[in-house]
């Protein structure tokens, strides 16, 4: 929800944890009588960037990212941002503008990957930058004495991050790191096929790693409700294309490396939104007509909503063609 | 000033009154002169001083004595209060809602204190002062849950969010429109909504549950719902039916004005921050029909109201047995002029 945009904080720390990583730890603005919310583990927040682009304009960038810190310490939150090759903008600032000291806006947390509470044992499986979440989530389960193990690759020792923070505090009963560099790999077949009911699932990392993940618990005969899986979606780069907003009667260029959301909020079109990533639903927007092929990258609407071409998430889904009629 | 608590009762005597005051700040339901279902959800956030939504947690001249009520319900039946394990983490969640909600708007009835993890709790109107080990169940003489929904007016259903859905996995439950928890518990958003007529072919539920699930810590939602109850009886349970089923044959022209009442609910919702469950405190008002039409906008709103209900909705919701008489007794106060569109009065 577009309401959901306003907290300052401030950041108290920003640490180069892994090769490409940083971990950024923020706390409310001195004076202010505002308390960060307790939350639960899997949360993400949106944190808001005001940057400029190569002829200096004012941008403004919005990322989801994982709240990794305990989510018992309502003194600060901690996110870790991945330097990603082809960062539209975010990463990038996150990692080479923000400095201890500045003001950042984030959202409320929002919870779209949590533990299911009622699992008797929880397994979670880590690709890179997607161990994030599940920090969180490991810190909530241990202070309650769940029952959980973490399967964590990572690409080398120094692009991998918190793997020995982790070995150190859970132990290597709870912990198992995967160094690809070192030839090794998570056997998923091997993991997944024997364990007791009640266990539940949670992947995150890069797609075909989640894809692997989920073709080998059908596999191994998991029930789809034991499974979880949350990847970040960046919007996709395409063609520009032209959006017209039917009830407002305006028409708004989408940018070849701008989504449609952030068009409308470039335009000061308000507009709905929670994860950004094309997995909650709140940015759904009715379409009127589309002159060219709706790109839909979401996780959300069903094959048949897709093939009726009246949906599109406007977070991540594109036109690929000339103009675009929302119902807006 | 704090707010006088009235000694009264919901049962065999049925003292229960509103003062003239407490008539002035019911939540009247219908902003138009019919009534259909909808997806009636506002953001809940304080509103106008004295009416029951200046604080988030309404207390009113009733609650010491529907806290008494709830306490011989929970003394018959104490499965109307049940969480299942799982949901540990979300009364505590609750307990800290209410006791931070109701200490910074009624700092003259509740006090709650915090050095660190231990707390201490002062609620005067009930004579409870405790102190306690957030998160040690063992340090309070009941679990989270049950400790302070017998210190708040409403029952509580809370819900557990997994698999796309919501379960309903812990409550308390004593003033209830003729629902159980019992039966209900452990049952998903769909089933237990299984029984209510029309709303599923308009896709109601689909809609709020897609909305529900997307709800946010910080940003809870209000809805009213309505129904009618005969006598003042906060227990309409179903497990209690015998009891309070054949009032419903005891409606005469004689006696509506006293024995009818109107009965509605302020329900809100809240995303709950550690469990990530979602918390639908049900809160109920009642009015007598004598009382409601000292406000003429409301005799005549709802005489329209009844007259025209859809038989399915009157069937639903219990009332069609004693409906002709009551809307016979009400046309009385409604002298055909036309009402102003919205809550506010004319």
């Amino acid at each position: 929800m577009s309401k959901n945009i306003g907290m300052q904080v401030v950041v108290t720390s920003v640490k180069q944890v892994a090769d490409t990583v940083k971990c950024f730890r923020f706390v409310p603005v001195d004076g202010s009588d505002m308390v960060l919310p307790r939350f639960s583990g899997g949360s993400h927040v949106v944190v808001t960037m005001k940057g400029k682009d190569a002829a200096g304009n004012t941008v403004t960038y919005r990322n989801p990212y994982s709240l990794m810190s305990s989510p018992d310490d309502s003194s600060c939150f901690e996110i870790s941002v991945l330097r990603t090759e082809n960062s539209r903008g975010g990463s990038h600032f996150m990692h080479d503008q923000v400095k201890e000291g500045d003001i950042l806006t984030i959202s409320n947390p929002v919870n779209l990957f949590p533990v299911s509470a009622g699992g008797r044992k929880h397994i979670f499986i880590a690709g890179g930058i997607g161990i994030t979440p599940f920090m969180a989530m490991m810190d909530a389960l241990a202070a309650r004495n769940g029952k959980f193990e973490l399967h964590y690759g990572f690409r080398s020792r120094s692009h991998g991050a918190y793997w020995r923070e982790l070995e150190e505090r859970y132990g290597h009963s709870r912990v198992r790191t995967y160094c690809q560099a070192e030839g090794q790999m998570i056997d998923f077949g091997e993991l997944l096929e024997h364990q007791p009911l009640g266990t539940h699932l949670y992947v995150c990392g890069p797609a075909p790693m989640i894809e692997a993940v989920k073709k080998s618990a059908r596999e191994a005969g998991w029930p789809d409700e034991n499974v979880h899986s949350e990847e970040f979606l960046a919007p996709p780069s395409g063609q520009p294309f032209i959006v017209k907003l039917k009830k407002s009667q305006r028409n708004i260029m989408v940018g070849e490396h701008q989504s449609i959301l952030e068009a409308l909020e470039a335009a000061n079109v308000d507009a709905n939104f929670l994860c950004r990533g094309g997995a909650c639903g709140q940015c759904e927007t009715a379409v009127c007509s589309a002159d060219g092929e709706i790109e839909h990258n979401d996780h959300y609407l069903s094959k048949d909503e897709r093939q009726s071409g009246k949906k599109i998430m406007i977070c991540v889904s594109r036109l690929n063609g000339r103009e675009l009629v929302l119902d807006l | 000033m704090g707010i006088q608590f009235k000694d009264e009762t919901f049962r065999d005597s049925f003292t229960f009154k509103n003062s003239p005051q407490t008539i002035k700040r019911f939540p009247f339901p219908f902003p138009e002169d019919k009534y259909m279902y909808s997806v009636n959800i506002e953001p809940h956030v304080p509103g106008a001083k004295g009416s029951v939504y200046e604080h988030l947690f309404d207390v009113d001249e009733h609650y010491v004595s529907e806290m008494r009520d709830r306490a011989l319900v929970l003394k018959e039946d104490p499965l109307r209060c049940q969480a299942l394990p799982h949901m540990m983490t979300a009364q505590w969640d609750l307990l800290e809602l209410i006791m931070e909600c109701k200490s910074k708007s009624y700092p003259e009835h509740f006090t709650l204190e915090k050095q660190g993890d231990k707390w201490h709790w002062i609620n005067r109107p009930l004579g409870i002062d405790d102190t306690f080990t957030f998160g040690d169940v063992s340090t309070l003489p009941y679990e989270p849950m049950e400790y302070i929904t017998r210190q708040t007016q409403g029952d509580f259903a809370i819900m557990d969010q997994r698999d796309n859905n919501l379960w309903m996995d812990a409550g308390m439950v004593t003033t209830q429109a003729d629902w159980s928890l019992d039966f209900d518990i452990g049952m998903n958003f769909m089933e237990w909504h299984g029984p209510v007529p029309l709303a599923h072919q308009m896709g109601v539920f689909e809609r709020a549950l897609k909305f529900l699930l997307n709800l946010q810590h910080g940003h809870p939602v209000r809805r009213l719902n309505w129904t009618m109850t005969i006598n003042p009886r906060l227990d309409t349970s179903p497990e209690n039916y015998h009891k309070w089923g054949k009032d419903r044959t005891e409606v005469t022209p004689d006696n509506v004005g006293d024995k009818v009442h109107l009965r509605v609910e302020l329900q809100s919702l809240w995303r709950l921050p550690r469990s990530n469950a979602i918390v639908f405190p049900i809160r109920c008002y009642l009015i007598k029909m004598s009382e409601l039409v000292t406000e003429p906008k409301w005799g005549r709103r709802f005489h329209r109201v009844l007259k025209d209900l859809p038989p399915e909705l009157a069937d639903y919701k219990g009332l069609t047995r004693y409906r002709d008489t009551v809307v016979e007794w009400l046309s009385k106060y409604d002298d055909g002029k036309p009402t102003s569109i919205g809550f506010g009065l004319d």
